[in-house]
């Protein structure tokens, strides 16, 4: 049901203009061009998110001050006295009136400037998700990578060997991997993985990098990034690459039914080319859509993820903006995320339209 | 993937005979039912008083305790049982709902065209992009007193954009058939011709979707309750996953069952959904029958 993006049919003024007795002048080309809707609409689409999260975040009950007067007067203190020493050690007023927060965070929003965080008051918020997204995007990333890489070439020989044991082997496992969350998947492989087997140790896993280790190009580093990344790694290969053998081995049982395919095996060219070049390509093409909306369900998962393996990547960076109500914080993630997500979707779009040029023509797939 | 095309009253029919054809669906069908008479009628059939027990800390698993003792010595076993009940009467409703927004909007934006759909879709693309995961948890810390019901709204009211399109597109290849054509020229009205002559034709992709909808409402349900965001009340396997991993119960031997026995559930339940819902696919789908 994911490809159903791609089927929808553009806006009205997606479609290029029917008459082409007299060609429009170039703004008005530009600002009709295929790429210029998508980002146009991309723009939109961060623009009003970032308003929801503004008014969202202040809608939930209780703001820092509470929050951290709460956590103080559990040790004792008396709440006048706490709240005094949180608004002091905060950087936030609870007296600005809704407006004026609001034009302070569009102002914001417009210039690219995400503030500071309220927890941290010397903390930019960029500066914060800076040192936390690149786990997230580098665990996540290399695991769609794989996954794709894998999931493909395993529902190609699916598709090629198909009702044969291998075929219902792997079917069996794809739909098992597909049905079980992605954070039961991470606790059974430590549980399995580091106690049972011993294979390696889970609580010095945690974390992004081993303490004492310098960032930089080094081996060390980067071995170690790998080190702490697998079992995130290893969690998101496991519980999508199931996704990806089924869709593909459905995608490829259809090419393989294709008049070309025939007229090429007609024309003796060797398997592996009618593999590659006929059968994969044009299978693989339907599937470039989803790649980037499985991307934006991977960030949402990774919030799980990244809580089960104790992994210091964004999810635990916005569970926590949750919890203490930091809103410049927990705005400046949704807006990150969600213009992660975005991107990911004008880059498929772009490889799409390339790979396909009948989409860039009619601005839609026909599926 | 077009709407099967048997007519609506054989639907039923052609579900269960689609459930009960494979032998993968009718082990699906099995897997479910057993998970669901565990959780619904088990609780009859046990002594639910279920005492702490100082004493019997992580206690390990023997005749008395079948799966051991947790961390306030109460029986696993009997948490077990109590504990199915609400993750999935949430992930039911959350469902439920989900379905009940995605055929009404996509019902509507496919059939009535025009400006309506235009601004249907425009919201749909805003709520797909945000990773459905981290607005469920932001609008869930906000109702952190949250009864199940609210929380099966909230999951409820980020998770339909999906559906809703490709319930839009079906309803946008059905309206061009002969027979809605035919109820158009009879003049008997939008909503009677969408609920009453184009809907009931996607019945079976309609159920389908609602099997997938729960499983995506109980991930997110017990994801929330491992995130400790949602009110620790009952017995639920949710916060018995959420209790032993944060207590690093699992590297404890005797404390094993409690973690592993709620996960297994969990994972039978969705593993049978997930193979009902495909081998349904299958039969209720006429393009997938053949290969």
């Amino acid at each position: 049901m994911a490809t159903d993006i791609a089927a929808s049919p553009p806006p009205p003024d997606a479609r290029p203009p029917a008459s082409a007795a007299d060609p429009p002048a170039l703004p008005l080309r530009v600002w009709r061009h295929y790429l210029f809707v998508k980002v146009r609409k991309s723009v939109v689409v961060v623009f009003v998110v970032a308003n929801v999260t503004f008014f969202l975040a202040r809608a939930m009950p209780g703001d820092p001050i509470d929050v951290m007067a709460g956590r103080l007067t559990q040790g004792g203190m008396s709440m006048a006295e706490a709240r005094v020493i949180a608004t002091n050690s905060l950087a936030f007023d609870p007296d600005a009136p809704l407006w004026a927060q609001w034009w302070d965070f569009f102002v914001g929003l417009v210039t690219l400037d995400l503030g500071n965080t309220i927890t941290r008051p010397a903390v930019g918020v960029a500066e914060a998700i800076a040192a936390y997204l690149p786990w997230t995007l580098f665990s996540i990333g290399v695991g769609t990578v794989v996954s794709i890489v894998l999931g493909l070439s395993l529902g190609m020989v699916m598709a090629y060997r198909r009702n044969r044991f291998l075929d219902h082997a792997l079917s069996v496992a794809a739909s098992v991997l597909g049905a079980v969350p992605n954070y039961l998947i991470a606790m059974l492989l430590v549980v399995g993985g580091g106690l049972y087997l011993g294979w390696f140790d889970p609580v010095a896993l945690r974390g992004t990098v081993s303490p004492g280790v310098a960032p930089g190009f080094t081996l060390e580093f980067v071995g170690d990034a790998f080190y702490h990344a697998g079992l995130p790694i290893l969690t998101y290969v496991l519980a999508i690459v199931g996704t990806w053998m089924l869709v593909m081995k459905a995608s490829t049982t259809e090419v393989l039914s294709e008049d070309y395919v025939t007229v090429a095996r007609a024309r003796g060219l060797r398997d592996g080319r009618i593999a590659i070049a006929y059968v994969g390509r044009n299978a693989v093409l339907p599937l470039v859509a989803q790649i980037a909306i499985s991307f934006g369900t991977l960030v949402g998962g990774a919030v799980f993820v990244e809580r089960v393996l104790v992994y210091k990547g964004v999810g635990g960076l916005l569970l926590d903006a949750v919890n203490y109500r930091d809103y410049p914080l927990l705005q400046g993630l949704l807006i990150v995320v969600t213009a992660c997500v975005v991107v990911a979707n004008l880059v498929a779009d772009l490889l799409y339209s390339r790979l396909d040029p009948r989409i860039s023509d009619q601005g839609a797939a026909t599926p | 993937m077009t709407a099967t095309t048997a007519p609506a009253a054989g639907v039923w029919g052609s579900i269960w005979q689609g459930l009960t054809r494979s032998t993968s669906g009718f082990l699906g069908l099995c897997l479910v039912l057993s998970v669901l008479l565990f959780s619904f009628v088990g609780p009859l059939l046990v002594d639910t008083h279920n005492p702490t027990d100082v004493g019997l800390i992580w206690g390990p698993t023997n005749a008395e305790h079948w799966l051991g003792t947790n961390h306030e010595g109460k029986d696993t076993f009997v948490q077990l049982v109590l504990g199915g009940r609400e993750p999935i009467w949430v992930g039911v409703a959350a469902a439920l709902i989900t379905v009940a927004i995605a055929v009404v909007l996509g019902g509507i934006a496919g059939y009535v065209r025009g400006r309506v759909d235009h601004l249907l879709l425009q919201l749909t693309d805003i709520t797909m992009t945000i990773p459905f995961i981290v607005l469920m948890l932001v609008i869930a810390s906000f109702y952190r007193t949250a009864s199940p019901l609210m929380v099966a709204f909230i999951i409820g009211l980020v998770t339909w954009p999906y559906l809703m399109r490709s319930i839009r597109a079906q309803v946008l290849s059905l309206r061009e058939r002969e027979f809605i054509e035919a109820a158009r020229l009879q003049d008997l009205g939008t909503a009677r011709i969408l609920f009453v002559e184009v809907l009931p034709n996607m019945a079976g992709y309609v159920f389908i979707n609602f099997i997938i909808a729960i499983t995506n409402a109980i991930y997110a349900v017990v994801g929330m309750y491992l995130l400790g965001l949602l009110p620790s009340t009952a017995d639920n396997w949710g916060l018995m996953i959420q209790q032993a991993w944060d207590n690093n119960a699992f590297l404890l031997p005797t404390a094993i069952p409690f973690l592993l026995a709620p996960m297994v559930m969990i994972m039978l339940f969705q593993i049978g959904l997930v193979t009902m819902s495909r081998s349904l696919e299958q039969a209720l789908n006429p393009r997938l029958r053949d290969r």
